[in-house]
């Protein structure tokens, strides 16, 4: 019976080796946030900034994913959601002197409601139509934010300047380390907060509806409210990164937020590789040091640079970072499954 | 009653323009069933090729046939060297790469051709006709050039065998290989025409809003509201919702909500017409079988 | 008087030593230089919306490879590093961190945009970093006491704005005023000027207000808009694209109002030829500098000495832009700021000479108006002078205004 039947004993074998490459992986995240731990006091102040704003990018590009990679609705708006928890966090520090670690949860909720009211109405729009919704409002906000009846609260044209916050308890850290090590630890939230959602049932309906969403009704789930919800789990990341972001960089203002910006967002996600959490951070990466390489590089067209990396990498990988990391590591010698 | 009047027509001239590039957008994607965002850019580098020809010396109507030849050879190359290898991608990988080929050449026309504002020939008369202060006769000849291209697209779909392979390889390229159509040349043929009907519509929209490296960013979006709002399968009636978005853009911000507001209301009651529309005003409604 | 013999050669011996204290005096530096080199960083938008100003960054790289050519600054070279910020103040923090915190410069002269400006500004005074000559003509650039590092250079958006509303309250006192903006910082700032300059006579005088967003393909709908509403006079706060729409417009739908145009906007080469010169008859624009697409300057040697120079080091450049003619000027500013500094190159001594620049005359600007700052003052450019089109060329009118 049991561990000595030919299937019984495959299945065991099965489960250790399971086993094994989770304890392997387990490790290897270990490893890799002690390293990111330490890295801001290895680094100058100026690359811990760069790296904050990389994993502020990294939070709204796993939102963006949510939608995008696993629930098969592009968004080209997601910038106008960064704006919105930019200032948020913004006006509640400077009019309202709030603590920017309150500011950040503020943010991430009125973007929750603020992604579900945009979801409700964008169900009925499929693929391109929905791509042009979130274009235009992408297009609309750096608008709605110069009105000058909404100037009181958003500073207008001008802006809103937010101070930097100081390390807590006196710790004898400088202000950017401290920043980039609240941002890695929200990210860490973000993410293992992801993971749970996306590998559990509701996870797979998301999945199901992006895949056969006829079929995925037919099985139960309410295609409605599963759409609208993830559009607003998705804003509620991207909110958050942004007044991470906004907290960082100690400034908003209009031209922050511009349609480049939710261009970069669906570049970065396509690249760094859809439907994969790990892809988010290849992909913040990617948006984040690729035009300082480019620009260099050439100094007369750095933009034209920027488009032949691009270009190049959907060569290469057209599946993103991600998928390519995927494909290589399942060519890895050790990981041949033995055929017969 | 006078000012209403100017502010439809003048949203009448405008609309002419996003109808053009709408126009191209819609080429592009009957052939492919891909949006391109490069249209703008592939459309406003061709203007360039010609502004310099005509400050070469070459007569107007010369340059305008050979940026003509030139965009739609460019169109091919691009095709075939740029867009053939993601055959195989996912639909958004080949978005990136659109999006790519925009940023190298609106890169490549401002340091070639620096961002100083150009001015562009009209091949029109500059007397108003009949002395109208409405609209000038070049806004009435760029209307009328995209009602002919409009026509004789719509000749060389419906009327050609030419015309029918290519709307049969974007339908079922599968089947269209089976009865002997070469697709990947008819993707081909798609793009150089797509192509060369932006350069057609850069050439029309150069003179009214002066040639810069920028001049097609801002319009592009209103061309991708016009192609949607008529129906993205339907050119007449992307041509159409060019009218109506620009003639909507200019009385709302005139008379409805200030221009302080003007794009965002404007594109509001465009999403709100898709959402109850949602294929279009003229657009086929599709119905997914099970 | 023997006792005294010794005063003589006393007095002369301290005379000598004392004048031949700065000789001996230390060679004072701060961060980026050295004996050969003195680092300068600047942001500009190579890319994005604001590319137009490209020329900017180029021209000024152009004119600091002119004076490496001539020798440098007391025998230093000018190592200038610009960094492209795409207009967009996230950017621009970073650029500016990198280039204060990585590459040790001295100073960043001339970033561009208020925005940009705005997302460094308490960071370079937390710093110590001078933030020198910001090219933009947003007023708050000129606050000694609170942003001691700050200086602006040309005259501020509101001076030139609140010229026009004089001109206006003494030559046309009943007008009826549509004002025309470009709806960012620069349009806004503009607005405000000119208000403030109507005083309590603007709420009557401005009949109509249209905005439009630089990404806006044409502002054909706004010209109508204003015309209807029955003005009398056009104040037009753009850039040259839309300058030239609006020119063009306003003449081929029959409105023929005064015509006031913002400094930023006039040129000949880049607003006006393109909208038709026979259109652009009788508009009001103000200046400060030589306009090189007019012929009037075409012998002084000011201009000759600018085309030699657009011509063997900013052939990349566009002559019809007049950021070329600004950046030529403000970069010799510069020039004469560090040359003031002699060997005393730390960050100190290069805003006390910024603040001590007494009548300066600079190149491509026009003849009576002076730079002059003190440490109370730092405007450089406060002057400007009223101009009329005649068809062929911008004629002077008045004299210069302004203190």
């Amino acid at each position: 019976m049991s561990a000595t039947s030919e299937p019984g004993r495959a299945i065991a074998a099965a489960g250790e080796a399971g086993a094994a490459r989770r304890a392997w992986r387990g490790a290897g995240l270990a490893l890799l946030l002690l390293a990111a731990v330490l890295l801001p006091f290895l680094v100058s102040s100026y690359h811990a900034f760069q790296l904050t704003l990389a994993l502020a990018y990294a939070i709204a590009l796993l939102g963006l994913n949510m939608l995008t990679g696993y629930n098969g609705q592009i968004s080209l708006g997601h910038g106008a959601f960064y704006a919105i928890g930019a200032y948020i966090a913004a006006i509640l520090m400077t009019q309202f002197d709030w603590p920017y670690w309150a500011t950040i949860p503020v943010a991430g909720l009125v973007c929750l409601v603020a992604g579900f009211l945009f979801g409700l109405p964008a169900l009925r729009l499929e693929g391109l139509y929905l791509a042009l919704a979130t274009f235009a409002l992408a297009v609309a906000t750096p608008q709605l934010l110069k009105y000058k009846h909404l100037e009181d609260w958003t500073g207008g044209v001008q802006g809103i300047v937010i101070t930097k916050p100081d390390p807590p308890f006196g710790l004898p850290i400088s202000q950017d380390q401290w920043l980039y090590l609240f941002t890695l630890a929200v990210a860490v939230l973000m993410f293992v907060l992801a993971h749970n959602l996306l590998r559990g049932r509701i996870g797979r309906a998301i999945v199901a509806i992006r895949d056969h969403p006829i079929a995925a009704e037919t099985m139960g789930i309410d295609n409605a409210i599963y759409k609208s919800l993830t559009f607003g789990v998705s804003a509620l990341y991207t909110g958050v990164a942004g007044a991470l972001g906004a907290i960082a960089v100690q400034f908003v203002a209009p031209d922050s937020f511009n349609v480049f910006l939710s261009i970069s967002f669906l570049v970065g996600v396509v690249v760094g590789g859809l439907a994969s959490i790990s892809g988010a951070v290849y992909g913040a990466l990617f948006i984040q040091f690729v035009p300082n390489i480019a620009d260099d590089i050439s100094k007369a067209a750095p933009w034209a640079i920027y488009g032949v990396f691009l270009i190049a990498c959907m060569y290469l990988m057209p599946r993103g970072v991600a998928g390519f990391v995927q494909s290589a590591a399942a060519r890895l010698p050790w990981r041949e499954t033995k055929k017969g | 009653m006078n000012a209403l009047l100017h502010q439809i027509l003048s949203g009448l001239a405008t609309g002419g323009i996003y109808a053009s590039v709408a126009l191209a957008l819609v080429m592009i994607h009957q052939a492919t069933h891909l949006v391109n965002f490069a249209q703008g850019e592939m459309a406003m580098f061709s203007t360039y090729i010609a502004w310099a020809l005509i400050e070469g010396g070459m007569p107007y109507w010369d340059a305008f046939a050979l940026t003509i030849l030139i965009s739609f050879l460019g169109g091919i190359v691009i095709e075939r060297v740029v867009i053939r290898p993601m055959a195989n991608a996912p639909v958004l990988a080949s978005v990136i790469v659109f999006i790519g080929l925009l940023v190298i050449l609106n890169s490549v026309a401002g340091w070639i051709f620096t961002y100083t504002v150009k001015s562009f020939p009209s091949p029109f008369p500059a007397e108003p006709l009949w002395n109208n202060s409405y609209i000038s006769t070049h806004e009435l000849g760029a209307i009328g050039v995209t009602l002919v291209v409009l026509a004789l697209l719509f000749i060389f779909f419906r009327f050609t065998l030419l015309g029918l392979a290519m709307r049969a390889a974007a339908e079922n390229p599968v089947s269209s290989r089976l009865v002997g159509i070469r697709v990947g040349w008819m993707l081909a043929l798609g793009w150089g025409l797509a192509a060369a009907i932006g350069a057609v519509a850069g050439m029309m929209v150069a003179p009214i809003v002066f040639l810069d490296p920028n001049m097609m960013s801002g319009i592009l979006l209103y061309g991708f509201a016009a192609a949607l709002l008529g129906g993205i399968d339907n050119p007449a009636g992307a041509v159409l919702g060019g009218f109506i978005v620009g003639v909507l853009e200019n009385v709302v911000g005139a008379y409805l909500i200030g221009t302080e507001l003007k794009l965002t209301v404007a594109l509001v009651v465009i999403v709100g017409v898709l959402t109850l529309k949602p294929s279009g005003l003229f657009g086929r409604v599709l119905v997914s079988r099970v | 008087m023997t006792k005294r013999w010794y005063r003589a050669p006393a007095a002369a011996l301290v005379i000598a030593a004392v004048a031949a204290t700065p000789a001996l005096a230390q060679k004072k530096y701060g961060p980026g230089v050295t004996d050969t080199e003195i680092k300068i960083g600047q942001t500009n938008p190579y890319s994005g919306n604001a590319s137009s100003y490209a020329s900017n960054g180029r021209t000024e790289a152009a004119y600091f490879r002119m004076i490496n050519d001539q020798g440098g600054i007391n025998g230093r070279k000018i190592n200038f590093i610009s960094l492209d910020d795409g207009y967009s103040p996230p950017k621009t923090v970073e650029q500016i961190r990198k280039l204060v915190e990585q590459e040790n410069v001295l100073l960043v002269y001339a970033p561009l945009g208020t925005p940009p400006n705005t997302a460094i500004h308490q960071y370079m005074n937390a710093k110590k970093v001078p933030q020198l000559f910001v090219a933009t003509g947003a007023t708050k650039w000129g606050d000694p006491k609170h942003f001691p590092w700050t200086m602006g250079w040309q005259p501020s958006y509101q001076t030139e704005a609140r010229i026009y509303a004089k001109y206006l309250l003494e030559s046309k006192p009943d007008a009826k005023v549509a004002i025309l903006y470009q709806n960012d910082d620069y349009g806004k700032d503009y607005v405000k000027g000119f208000k403030d300059g109507l005083g309590d006579k603007a709420a009557k005088m401005i009949v109509a207000e249209a905005s439009y967003e630089s990404t806006d393909p044409t502002v054909d709908s706004q010209i109508v808009t204003l015309k209807s509403s029955g003005a009398d006079v056009f104040f037009d706060v753009t850039i040259p694209k839309f300058a030239a729409q609006a020119i063009r417009k306003a003449y081929d739908i029959g409105w023929h109002p005064l015509h006031l145009l913002n400094n930023v906007a006039n040129s000949v080469g880049a607003a006006l030829k393109p909208a038709g010169l026979e259109k652009a008859v009788g508009i009001i624009s103000t200046t400060y500098y030589k306009d090189p697409s007019d012929a009037q300057w075409h012998g002084d040697q000011d201009y000759k000495d600018w085309v030699a120079f657009m011509q063997k080091y900013n052939k990349d450049s566009d002559p019809a832009d007049n950021n070329t003619v600004l950046a030529y000027a403000r970069a010799f500013t510069l020039v004469q700021v560090l040359k003031q500094c002699g060997d005393d190159l730390t960050r100190e001594n290069v805003m006390k000479q910024a603040a001590n620049l007494k009548d300066l005359r600079v190149p491509m600007l026009l003849p009576g108006i002076l730079i002059n700052t003190s440490p109370t003052d730092f405007f450089p450019i406060e002057q400007m002078q009223l101009e009329k089109f005649d068809g062929k060329a911008w004629v002077l009118i008045g004299k210069v205004l302004g203190s």
